[in-house]
């Protein structure tokens, strides 16, 4: 892996220049709140704050996107949008995120022959070129420790910045990345022996900064014995089914799909959707099989901590923390899983 | 559904539409036939299958496909008119373009059922299925058994598939055993619910494979009495169901458990789904 630095003064005419070439997403603040937009100009980008509210998937996942369009009646006929595949870099990802996309990988992407594949997903995430940004100063409910992952974890983009004090610590991990490099203008340096260490030394930092952890061992099991429990009853008590969990969870991957249209021409559009909503599961016959809030909180934490470990071998959680940050209840998934943990059987 | 855009849907016609109950719950079976000669040729599937319609405007939904894929040249779905999506069905006329795509989901293991005898247990429209089964023995009629059609309905009204019962029965290489919920003028079958025209018949479960369809309090009961009958869990077949969007197990809604049965299912054995964790 080649070890670069960028004297943090160079940053915006790096971004300008990746601006100039390939389309460039990165952090900015929108509303008070850090949103992954366009970047037209390296001024816009905001790297103070340090989780956006709406995670990156949506950049990979629209929260909607035109699946198809067509003409109705006798001349019926169907068309596919054309999906952009020209080169896009993300800038400014944060590690936890971009593993995010590793877990909903392959829901959308297949993982066996024969699997279906999502054109919309796969063509956006082949598309996009990572470059993260380690979190020196993770936030209170930050716990990606817990899935073994890290604050300046480089497996999960193609190039990782660390802000080392007057520059940035730059790791090119994949090919994509080394592209990318090669196509712009020699401004980085050969990081030395000195800088290297001071790269670990604040990662070591920035993990000692992560106070909170979600216990994992033995959940799957667990849960596999608590389906019927009480528990789920109290869990879901305060749960007023909002779905802000799962509209900024960075793993949830549900959508809805619905029909937009006028007399003669329309569209098939897929929208995020939530599985805290009581129409997500009513059949048609008015039968609903997660008819209260318990069966749908159960249903989400199943979903992340006994479902997709079982079909894809792996939690569908990055502890980003935002479902503990925006719950306007205070529904604490940390807590839930402890508690899993404690409950009589 | 084409190679590039799984959602996309291909344009068929409805060649015909045939009123198999009428009143309050009506049903209907569309006969569809893919428009793009190709795709025609290309559409194979297995009994226990299913397919996405759409009326474009308006959706699409799920249905098993209810014709055998012995007949090649088109596909069958009987569809009673409840939601949304099944009312803007129901307001198609022959001739008009729908959406179709699939097929999707498991199928029933009609090669592993070779030599066995056959007892189908259908109720309502749950017989959509089961039909395609039914008539794929039929076509294939030296590869099985014995085979028994046990189906009811509330009313003679809500029985579908009534002239082709009677064209079978023309024949004495299967036995159909029709019912209805309550007694009515002219009606010369069994009267009460299907779980104990079952029991009635006392059907053996030697060599026999036994596939349930209908309303879910039906399915409770059939399986409770065929296992008294003697029936293995894994001689019993049912099938499940749930809302479904993409139909290709990504957009997560149609889970039991950790199993979406878009494909995983919507064909289980009892011993399969007996014990299983879900919301259902």
């Amino acid at each position: 892996m080649e070890q670069l630095t960028l004297p943090k003064e160079k940053l915006p005419e790096l971004l300008g220049e990746i601006g100039s070439k390939f389309e460039l997403i990165g952090p900015k603040e929108e509303n008070g709140f850090l949103a992954f937009r366009k970047i037209n100009d390296p001024k816009e980008v905001n790297l103070d704050i340090l989780l956006s509210r709406v995670p990156p998937k949506s950049l990979i996942f629209q929260q909607t996107e035109t699946l198809f369009t067509y003409a109705k009646g006798k001349d019926s006929k169907v068309q596919t949008p054309k999906i952009d595949e020209s080169v896009r870099v993300i800038f400014g990802i944060r590690p936890c995120d971009a593993r995010g996309y590793d877990i909903i990988d392959p829901v959308f992407m297949g993982k066996k022959e024969g699997d279906y594949i999502d054109p919309f997903y796969t063509k956006k995430r082949n598309r996009s070129i990572l470059i993260g940004l380690s979190c020196n100063e993770p936030d209170t409910n930050c716990f990606c420790t817990s899935f073994d992952d890290s604050p300046a974890n480089t497996k999960h983009v193609d190039i990782l910045f660390t802000d080392i004090g007057d520059t940035y610590f730059v790791e090119v991990v994949t090919e994509k990345g080394e592209d990318l490099i090669k196509n712009l203008s020699k401004i980085f340096s050969k990081a030395t022996e000195k800088e290297s260490t001071i790269r670990k030394e604040t990662e070591r930092a920035a993990i000692k900064a992560i106070s909170r952890k979600m216990n994992t061992e033995g959940t799957v099991e667990k849960l596999d014995k608590m389906f019927d429990h009480e528990f789920w009853v109290e869990t879901a008590r305060s749960c007023i089914g909002c779905g802000i969990c799962t509209y900024l969870c960075p793993t949830c991957h549900c959508f809805d799909i619905q029909d937009e249209s006028t007399l003669k021409l329309g569209g098939r559009v897929r929208v995020w959707d939530s599985c805290m909503y009581e129409e997500y599961t009513h059949h048609a016959s008015g039968h609903n099989p997660r008819p209260s809030r318990m069966n749908r909180v159960r249903n989400r934490v199943y979903h992340k901590f006994n479902y997709f470990p079982k079909n894809d071998g792996i939690f569908g959680c990055t502890g980003c923390g935002r479902c503990i940050d925006y719950c306007p209840v205070n529904i604490d998934i940390i807590e839930v899983i402890d508690k899993v943990k404690e409950a009589n059987i | 559904m084409t190679d590039e855009n799984p959602y996309q849907p291909w344009i068929a016609k409805i060649i015909s539409i045939k009123e198999e109950a009428s009143g309050e719950r009506a049903i209907k079976t569309f006969r569809l036939e893919f428009q793009d000669e190709e795709v025609k040729k290309k559409f194979t599937f297995l009994p226990g299958q299913c397919i996405m319609v759409s009326v474009f405007g308006t959706g699409e939904s799920m249905f098993a496909i209810s014709s055998s894929p012995t007949q090649k040249d088109y596909i069958e779905v009987s569809v009673m008119r409840y939601g949304k999506l099944t009312k803007a069905l129901h307001l198609k006329e022959e001739g008009e373009l729908v959406g179709a795509r699939g097929p999707y989901g498991n199928s029933f293991k009609i090669d592993e059922w070779k030599g066995k005898d056959i007892l189908f247990l259908g109720g309502g429209i749950g017989q959509a299925p089961l039909r395609s089964v039914i008539n794929y023995c039929k076509d294939n009629r030296k590869d099985y058994g014995k085979i028994d059609i046990v189906y009811g309905a509330r009313t003679s009204l809500d029985l579908c598939y009534k002239d082709e019962f009677a064209e079978m029965s023309k024949k004495d290489d299967l036995s159909i055993h029709l019912s209805i919920d309550v007694e009515e003028e002219g009606w010369d079958q069994f009267v009460g619910f299907v779980p104990d025209n079952l029991k009635r018949l006392n059907p053996s479960p030697k060599n026999t494979i036994a596939i349930t369809c209908g309303p879910p309090i039906m399915i409770k009961f059939v399986i409770q009495n065929l296992l008294e009958l003697g029936f293995k869990e894994d001689q019993v077949y049912t099938t499940l169901e749930m809302r479904m969007k993409c139909g290709i197990g990504i957009c997560g809604r149609c889970n039991i458990g950790n199993l979406y049965v878009c494909k995983d299912g919507p064909v289980f054995s009892y011993d399969q789904i007996k014990d299983i964790q879900g919301d259902m």
